[in-house]
C-alpha cells in the first residue's frame, strides 16, 4: 500500500553551515521513526504486546480473576503486576508502541499528503521522448481528430488528461492514494474517538430489584462500581431514573436461555416518563447513556420478625453462581433487628443475618443446594441463620451479598439454625422470633453507559473502510499518445493519415495493466472510426512490449 | 435433517480423501515424467518476471512415449482431483444447508459450524480461482490435504448436536458479524495455500533441494504463485475489517462496549495488525516477498489461534465454542 522507500526527501538538504549534532540526531532519529522499516517493527511489536492481554486476566475485563491469579501465584503476580501485566491496554509501554506508531503514521502521511494534493492539482507529466522505454508500447493509426480526438476518447473514459500539442498524456487512478490516505487519517480519528470515549465518557454497573422501592436515580452513589472519565464529574451524570416493572425470561427445556424482556420506567429531567423495553442486543437508548441488559436473577423476599413483634423486610439480590439452574447464593441482613421500640435502645448483640442458596427449582431430595432449572418450578431457599453483632455499624466496608466472616472467627456472630423453606413457609428460630420466605422478585443487572466518541468512531471506521478499499484496488497508471506523420515507406493501409505512438506506464503493482492497455489504445485508436475501423487495428496489431 | 448433515459431512470428508489422493497420484506421475525426461535437459518453469503471466505452462519437454502416457495419466489423476474436489464442495455445502434447516437459523452457531463454514468458503473460493487459473492445479494437492485436515478435525473433535441460539447471538448483527468473518476467514484459509506453496517454490527456483524445497519441483512459479496470495489478501482483509467494525457495532449494543480486549477481540486484532503488516511488507521494494509472505503465513497462523486457541484455552464473552 505506501511505498514510503522512495517517496521523496522530507526535508530539503539542510545548509551545511554550522552542523547542530543535536539537530542532525533529531532529524536522523525522526526520518527513522517515519520509516516504513520502523512503522513495520512498530505493528509486530504492537501484535506482540498483545498477547499477555490475553493470556493473562485483565483488571478492566475481570478484577476477580486478577485476585484469583495473586492467589494461585503469590510469588509471580506481583512482578508482573509491576510491569502492567494485568492491564496491558492501559500500561506504558502498549501506549508507547501505539503512541510511537502513530507518530510514525503521521510523520509518513503529512509530506505525503502535501505530495498528493500537489500532483492533484498537478497536470500529467509529458510524454517521454521514447515511447518504447516504457513498460507496454504501440504504434498505431491516429484516429482522424488527431490529439483532440485522442483526448476525447480518453477524458470519456474518465481520464485526467493534458494535451500538449500533438502529445497526450493522461493519467488515472489517484483514488488509490487518496484511498491511502484517507485509510492512515482515518485510524487516527479512530484513535480520537476512542480516547473522547474515555475522557468523556462513564459507566456503571449495578443490580435493579423490581418494584417502586427499588427504583435507581442516575447518581455517583447509586453504582456499586462505576468508571468516571477524567473529564466528567460527578454533577455531570444526566439525572434520570429507572424502576423495574418487568423482567421476562424464557428457557429452553434443556435450561439454556431463550430470550429476555425488561420493562421500565423511565422518569428524568431530559426524559420524558414513559415505559420501556429492553433486551440483550437492544439496550435502551437514553438522552445521554445507554442502558445494557446484562443480567438476571431472584431477590427472595424474607420478613424477620424480632422479639418486639417488629416486622422488617429484606428483598437483596441473590447473585447467582453461574450454573444453568440460577442457583443463587446471599445475604439478608437485619442489623435494625430487636431495638426496643420503646427506648430505641439498640441491641448489638441481636442483630440477624441469613445466609442462604435460593433454588428455583430444587431437586425433590436433599441435598438442596444445586437448582435444576432457571424459573421457579419449585422455589426453595435454604437458610442459615446468624445472630450477633454483623460487625456494620464499625464502619468497615464490607460486601452487601456476604457476612462479614471476621466476626464469625471473631466469635461476635454465632449460627443459630439450619432451614430449607419452601415459599409463604415461617420458621421460628429458638428466641421465638420468625423468619418468612415471602416470594422473590425479579432483579437485573444492568451496565449504564456513555460515550461521547462512539459516534466519531462509527463515522471514522465507515471513512477507514472506504479509504482502505480505494487504496487496495485502486491503481495508478499513465498512459501517453503522439500523433506522428505517417512514414509512407511504411506503406500504412490507412494513406497518408497519421500513426500515433502510446506508451503505457503502470505507477502500482498491476498485472492486468497489458489488458487494459490493449483495450484502451485499441479503443481510441477506433475512435469515431466507421466499419473498418476495428479490422485496421487488429491488422496493425497492438505490439506488446514486454520488457 | 441433522443426521443426514452429519452424514454429508463423512461424505464430503470421503471426497476429500480421494481428490486428495487424485491431486497425489498426479504430482507422483509427474515425479515420474520427470525422471523419465531427466535425458533431456530439464527446464524449470522461472516465474514470469514483471509481466504477471501465470499460465505460461513448462516448455514441452522432449520425451518418450511412455513419458506421455504417463503424463496423461497424471493429468486424468489431476482432473478426477479436481472433479472430486467438486463433488466434495457440494455434498459439504448440502451439510451447511441442512445443518441450518434443521436448526432453523445459520449455521454459524458453535464452532463445529464455524470451521465447517469457513472451510467450505475456502473451497468454493478455490474453485473460482481454479475455473480463472487452470494452471494452478497441483496445488489442489495442499488444498485438499488442509480440507480433509480441518473438516475431519470438526468432525471428530469439535461436533456438538444442533441447540438454539443463546439470546445474546440472537441478532441480525449475528448474520452481518459471523458471515462476513466467516467470509474472510475461508478467504485466508485458502490464501496460505499458494502462500505456502510460494515459499517452498521460491527456495526452489533459488536452488534449494532439501525437504520441503522438492515437494514444490511440480508446482506453478513462484511469481504467480507470489500474486495470487497477495490477491486473495487483499481480497479478504477489507472484508476482515468490515467485519471486525460491525463486531465492533454489535458489542455496543449487546455489551456497551465497542472494543472491551475480550481474548477473541485482541486476538482479532493481532490478526488484523499482522495482516495489515503483511499488506505494508508486500508493498514495500526493500522488503523482501519472501518475507513479505512469511508475514501472511504468520497472520493466518493467528487466526487459527484465535479459532481453536481462543476458543479452547480462554474464558470470554466470545465463548461460543459449545464445548466443555
Amino acid at each position: 500500500m505506501t511505498v514510503v522507500d522512495d517517496r521523496p526527501e522530507t526535508a530539503a538538504p539542510a545548509p551545511r553551515r554550522r552542523p547542530n549534532r543535536l539537530l542532525a540526531l533529531l532529524r536522523n532519529s525522526w526520518r527513522q521513526l517515519t520509516s516504513m522499516r520502523t512503522a513495520l517493527i512498530l505493528l509486530f511489536l504492537l501484535a506482540i504486546a498483545a498477547i499477555p492481554g490475553s493470556v493473562l486476566p485483565q483488571r478492566g475485563i475481570s478484577p476477580e480473576k486478577v485476585n484469583e491469579y495473586f492467589v494461585d501465584h503469590p510469588d509471580w503476580a506481583p512482578r508482573l503486576d509491576r510491569i502492567g501485566a494485568f492491564e496491558v491496554f492501559g500500561s506504558v509501554w502498549f501506549s508507547a508502541i501505539y503512541l510511537l506508531l502513530f507518530t510514525s503514521l503521521i510523520g509518513c502521511i503529512t509530506p505525503r499528503l502535501r505530495d498528493h494534493i500537489r500532483t492533484l492539482r498537478s497536470r500529467p507529466p509529458g510524454a517521454p521522448k521514447r515511447m518504447a522505454r516504457l513498460p507496454q508500447h504501440t504504434v498505431l493509426p491516429a484516429p482522424p481528430g488527431g490529439a483532440a480526438a485522442i483526448a476525447e476518447a480518453l477524458r470519456k473514459r474518465r481520464w485526467r488528461v493534458e494535451v500538449r500539442g500533438d502529445e497526450v498524456s493522461a493519467e488515472k487512478g489517484y483514488l488509490k492514494e487518496t484511498g491511502n490516505l484517507l485509510f492512515h487519517t482515518s485510524l487516527i480519528a479512530v484513535l480520537i474517538g476512542v480516547a473522547l470515549g474515555s475522557w468523556y465518557g462513564w459507566s456503571g454497573n449495578r443490580l435493579l430489584v423490581a418494584g417502586a422501592d427499588n427504583a435507581f436515580c442516575n447518581t455517583r452513589q447509586q453504582y456499586a462500581e462505576a468508571k468516571l472519565g477524567p473529564q466528567v464529574d460527578s454533577a455531570d451524570l444526566p439525572g434520570f431514573c429507572l424502576r423495574l416493572d418487568d423482567f421476562e425470561a424464557r428457557f429452553l427445556a434443556s435450561g439454556q436461555p431463550e430470550f429476555f424482556n425488561a420493562t421500565v420506567t423511565v422518569d428524568g429531567p431530559d426524559e420524558p416518563t414513559r415505559r420501556a423495553d429492553f433486551s440483550v442486543n437492544s439496550p435502551l437508548r437514553l438522552n445521554d447513556a445507554s442502558v445494557y441488559l446484562l443480567g438476571h436473577g431472584y431477590a427472595p423476599v424474607i420478613r424477620y420478625t424480632d422479639r418486639f413483634g417488629n416486622s422488617q423486610i429484606s428483598d437483596e439480590p441473590f447473585l447467582t453462581t453461574g450454573d444453568m439452574g440460577l442457583t443463587s447464593e446471599g445475604l439478608a441482613a437485619f442489623p435494625d433487628a430487636n431495638v426496643d421500640p420503646a427506648t430505641g435502645q439498640r441491641a448489638p448483640d441481636l442483630q440477624m443475618a441469613f445466609t442462604g442458596i435460593y433454588l428455583p427449582t430444587a431437586p425433590e431430595q436433599a441435598p438442596f443446594v444445586r437448582s435444576q432449572y432457571p424459573t421457579e418450578r419449585n422455589p426453595a431457599l435454604n437458610l442459615v441463620a446468624y445472630r450477633g453483632n454483623l460487625g456494620l455499624d464499625a464502619g468497615i466496608p464490607g460486601s452487601v451479598y456476604q457476612l462479614d466472616q471476621r466476626q464469625v472467627r471473631a466469635g461476635k456472630v454465632k449460627e443459630v439454625g439450619t432451614k430449607l423453606l419452601r415459599k409463604g413457609e415461617t420458621w421460628k428460630l429458638d428466641d421465638g422470633t420468625t423468619v418468612e420466605f415471602l416470594g422473590t422478585e425479579r432483579y437485573v443487572t444492568l451496565s449504564i453507559r456513555h460515550d461521547p466518541g462512539s459516534t466519531m468512531l462509527l463515522f471514522s471506521c465507515g471513512v477507514l473502510l472506504v479509504g482502505l478499499m480505494g487504496s487496495l484496488f485502486g491503481k495508478r497508471r499513465r498512459v501517453f499518445f503522439r500523433v506522428v506523420p505517417a512514414d509512407p515507406g511504411e506503406g500504412s493501409p490507412t494513406s497518408g493519415s497519421s500513426l500515433m505512438e502510446v506508451g503505457g506506464l503502470p505507477r502500482t503493482d498491476y498485472p492486468g495493466f497489458a489488458d487494459e492497455f490493449t483495450q484502451l489504445v485499441a479503443a481510441v485508436s477506433g475512435a469515431e472510426r466507421a466499419g473498418a475501423g476495428a479490422d485496421s487495428a487488429d491488422r496493425a496489431g497492438v505490439r506488446e512490449g514486454a520488457e | 435433517m441433522s443426521a443426514l448433515s452429519d452424514n454429508l459431512v463423512t461424505f464430503a470428508i470421503l471426497a476429500y480423501l480421494v481428490a486428495m489422493i487424485g491431486h497425489a497420484v498426479e504430482y507422483a506421475l509427474g515425479n515420474v515424467r520427470t525422471r523419465v525426461a531427466t535425458a533431456a535437459p530439464v527446464r524449470e518453469l522461472v516465474g514470469a518476471g514483471g509481466g504477471g503471466v501465470v499460465s505460461k505452462s513448462p516448455a514441452p519437454v522432449p520425451s518418450s512415449p511412455t513419458a506421455d502416457r504417463s503424463a496423461g495419466r497424471a493429468r486424468l489423476a489431476g482432473l478426477i482431483g479436481v472433479g472430486a474436489t467438486a463433488v466434495a464442495a457440494a455434498l459439504h455445502l448440502a451439510a451447511l444447508v441442512t445443518r441450518g434447516l434443521a436448526a432453523d437459523r445459520m449455521p454459524w452457531g458453535n464452532m463445529y459450524e464455524f470451521v465447517l463454514t469457513v472451510t467450505f468458503i475456502g473451497v468454493a473460493a478455490w474453485l473460482v480461482v481454479l475455473w480463472k487459473r487452470q494452471s494452478l492445479r497441483k496445488l489442489g494437492l495442499f488444498l485438499t490435504l488442509v480440507m480433509v485436515l480441518l473438516v475431519a478435525t470438526a468432525e471428530l473433535v469439535l461436533y456438538v448436536p444442533i441447540v438454539p441460539l443463546v439470546p445474546a447471538l440472537n441478532s441480525y448483527w449475528f448474520i452481518i458479524h459471523v458471515s462476513t468473518i466467516v467470509f474472510a476467514s475461508g478467504i485466508f484459509l485458502l490464501g496460505v495455500v499458494p502462500a505456502v506453496g510460494f515459499l517452498m517454490r521460491n527456495g526452489y527456483e533459488q536452488g534449494k533441494r532439501s525437504f520441503p524445497y522438492t515437494l514444490a519441483r511440480r508446482m506453478p512459479g513462484a511469481a504467480g504463485l507470489e500474486r495470487l496470495t497477495f490477491a486473495l489478501h487483499a481480497f479478504a482483509f477489507p472484508i476482515f475489517t468490515f467485519a471486525v467494525i460491525a463486531g465492533a457495532i454489535w458489542a455496543e449494543a449487546a455489551w456497551g462496549r465497542p472494543w472491551g480486549w475480550d481474548p477473541k477481540e485482541t486476538w482479532a486484532f493481532i490478526s488484523w495488525v499482522v495482516y495489515a503488516g503483511y499488506l505494508h511488507a508486500r508493498a514495500t521494494p526493500s522488503v523482501k516477498r519472501n518475507v513479505a509472505t512469511w508475514i501472511a503465513v504468520l497472520g493466518f497462523l493467528t487466526m487459527l489461534m484465535n479459532l481453536f486457541g481462543v476458543n479452547i484455552f480462554f474464558t470470554g464473552l466470545h465463548s461460543y465454542g459449545g464445548l466443555d
